[in-house]
């Protein structure tokens, strides 16, 4: 991948974390922390890796994305809009009363989502069933999934992480958004899940360590992903929790607040410098403006 | 009975964590168990006075319950809490077989029950765990309506031998009772007689009722309220008085119309004391995202769909 391209997505992101922070602020509810961590790697995914076709969603041959960890719906939500799923103006009813951008994604309610998630630990479960039945179906479309750190202390995700492994699904990458928090604290105080690659190397999966901030790294990774045969792949992602914004970086308080007005503004004065910062290094204008600021800011 | 000197708004969740903390003093055999939501269940509170009673599982609900059920058949009282959409919902077996099948004393303090979770939407929104609790054979259910009510809850829960599933809200809900309520495991309070019928309640659709009492007395309907906190066992008595006594029953929960209280009590007097039995409460169908106050409205949680079922249920029995 051509690094004008890497660039691209580097800005792409950026508005996609805009579109977070403002989706979130404006809800008055909602979860930026784990949206903002796993926001360049959805943005990886849904702008080079998956096959897709906004226009019909439902196409048959499309690659599947199963965010498992429910409560980054806005990190999904942005990267759907941006992708052309919908219209961005929808963002704005993130979480009100007959929204399809319901609190937690719900597949019968938005185009694109391709699992309802919300209660943490099912949907590597579904993704591996997708992936069985592309295989039953020999079809060529893969199954990608995003997993919480924290999320993985559920039991079910390890009976999921077996089946994957007992049954060879090469089809099937799945994504750690290894960001270190959960609600009540840092997951290592909670309840610890270290050694977390050797857990999942003796679960009979490939590993792969990445930094989840660095696309060129992600998509590296999700090549070797598809070229790995006879077994899953997880690529276990370093991320900080509210990446691209100052105050909510590293912060577990951030897991599940909206920002107030004025800390809408500067987490939103943060993200556009980011991205002029982007579009400068690239010799173009400032991406977010590029994006119509004017109909969302 | 209502006490207008109290009108600050309490969440039942937070009683609960202040609850907690009071019994956790006076008793070092109550330990408790949260799985990442303490503070959202307000058993934080407990964690920070008493840290070394406090275990937080993870996000692990399953094996949170089976391990309460060892430190209740090792002689502990466990409170486990967690939201309701995942205690009873997502460990149903291990609390039936672990929990219910031997009787073990393990507290289940649910928060987030119901609607007025919010904006999380229909993930979050347990409608359904009154239904799953209370087919369970020995297990208890309590559903407080107020503040004072869930701490009474809590120390009867406590003494109580065996299982208990405790359902609490997240919002802030006015306060029915004064601070030292009493509360017995089985009982009702009638908040009101009324001669033509009655309104049977659980948590905060009992001030819902005692706001549609008042549009119903206007119009010459004699409304009864009763607040039916224990959902199991049902207090057969009172139910069957009132229903006699009224002749016509509406009942009312922040919960499906489906197998929660609303069942439970035609089921009952269906074959006790058959008179109609108007059920309000969420129709066989999911929540949604929205504030509360408008999730409620939406759903017809309201006083005015209190009081349009209690008009039917007079008619209906009327008609017979
Ligand atoms: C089964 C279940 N238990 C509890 C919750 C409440 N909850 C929502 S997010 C969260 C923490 C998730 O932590 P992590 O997986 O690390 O997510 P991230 O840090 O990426 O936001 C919890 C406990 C839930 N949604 N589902
Ligand atoms: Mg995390």
């Amino acid at each position: 991948m051509s690094t004008a391209s890497v660039d691209a997505l580097q800005r792409t992101a950026a508005i996609v974390r805009r579109r977070i922070v403002e989706m979130i602020g404006r809800a008055g509810s909602g979860h930026p922390g784990g949206s903002l961590s796993a926001a360049d790697i959805l943005t990886a995914l849904y702008f080079h890796v998956l096959r897709l076709d906004p226009e019909n969603p439902g196409w048959p041959e499309r690659d599947r994305f199963v965010l498992s960890k429910g409560h980054a719906a806005p990190a999904l939500y942005a990267a759907l809009a941006e992708r052309g799923f919908f219209p961005v103006s929808e963002l704005d009813r993130l979480r009100r009363l007959g929204s399809p951008l319901q609190g937690h994604p719900d597949m019968k309610s938005l185009p694109g989502v391709e699992a309802s998630t919300g209660s943490l630990g099912q949907g590597l479960s579904f993704a591996v069933g997708l992936a069985l039945a592309a295989r039953l179906d020999k079809a060529s479309w893969r199954v990608y999934v995003m997993l919480g750190d924290g999320e993985i202390q559920e039991g079910q995700v390890w009976e999921a992480a077996m089946a994957a492994s007992h049954h060879g699904l090469d089809n099937l990458t799945a994504y750690l958004d290894y960001n270190g928090l959960q609600i009540d604290g840092p997951v290592e105080e909670v309840m610890s899940i270290s050694p977390v690659a050797d857990k999942w190397r003796a679960f009979g999966w490939n590993v792969i360590e990445v930094d989840g901030h660095d696309i060129s790294a992600i998509l590296r990774a999700t090549r070797d992903a598809r070229e790995t045969k006879g077994r899953p792949t997880i690529i276990v992602a370093r991320t900080v929790k509210g990446r691209g914004v100052s105050f909510m970086e590293g912060k577990h308080g951030w897991h599940g607040k909206a920002p107030n007005e004025e800390q809408l503004k500067q987490a939103l004065e943060e993200l556009d410098g980011l991205a002029s910062a982007l579009a400068a290094e690239d010799g173009r204008p400032g991406a977010a403006g590029e994006d119509g600021e004017g109909t969302s800011g | 009975m209502t006490n207008p000197t109290e009108p600050k708004k309490v969440a039942t969740r937070e009683a609960y964590g202040e609850a907690l903390v009071e019994a956790g003093g006076a008793r070092p055999d109550i330990v408790v168990l949260d799985a990442d939501l303490s503070a959202s269940t307000r058993t934080q509170l407990f964690a920070e006075k008493y840290p070394d009673r406090f275990f937080n599982m993870g996000i692990a609900e399953a094996n949170m319950i089976g391990v309460a059920a060892g430190l209740a058949a090792a002689g502990k009282i466990p409170f486990a809490s967690t939201f309701a959409v995942f205690a009873p919902g997502r460990v149903y077996d291990q609390i039936r077989l672990s929990v219910a099948y031997p009787r073990l004393g393990v507290k289940i303090a649910s928060t987030h029950a119901g609607l007025t979770v919010g904006e999380d939407g229909a993930s979050h929104q347990s409608l359904e765990d009154l239904a799953l609790a209370r087919v369970l054979p020995n297990m208890t259910v309590i559903v407080p309506a107020d503040g004072a009510e869930t701490r009474a809850a809590v120390f009867a829960a406590i003494e109580h031998e065996g299982p208990v599933y405790l359902r609490l809200g997240r919002v802030p809900v006015p306060a029915i009772y004064p601070p030292d309520k009493r509360f017995t495991v089985g009982r009702y309070d009638m908040l009101k007689e009324g001669r033509d019928v009655a309104l049977v309640a659980c948590g905060l659709m009992v001030e819902v009722c005692l706001q549609a009492a008042v549009t119903l007395a206007a119009e010459d309907i004699l409304a009864g309220v009763v607040n039916a906190s224990t959902v199991k066992p049902l207090d057969e008595e009172t139910l069957t008085y009132v229903a006699s006594r009224a002749g016509a029953v509406v009942t009312a929960e922040e919960h499906s119309v489906l197998g929660g209280l609303g069942g439970a009590v035609t089921e009952f007097l269906s074959g006790i004391h058959p008179v109609p039995v108007v059920r309000v409460g969420v129709d066989d169908r999911f929540g949604q995202s929205g504030r509360p106050g408008e999730l409620l409205e939406a759903y017809g949680l309201t006083a005015s769909r209190v009081a349009d079922a209690a008009r039917k249920a007079v008619a209906l029995k009327k008609g017979r």
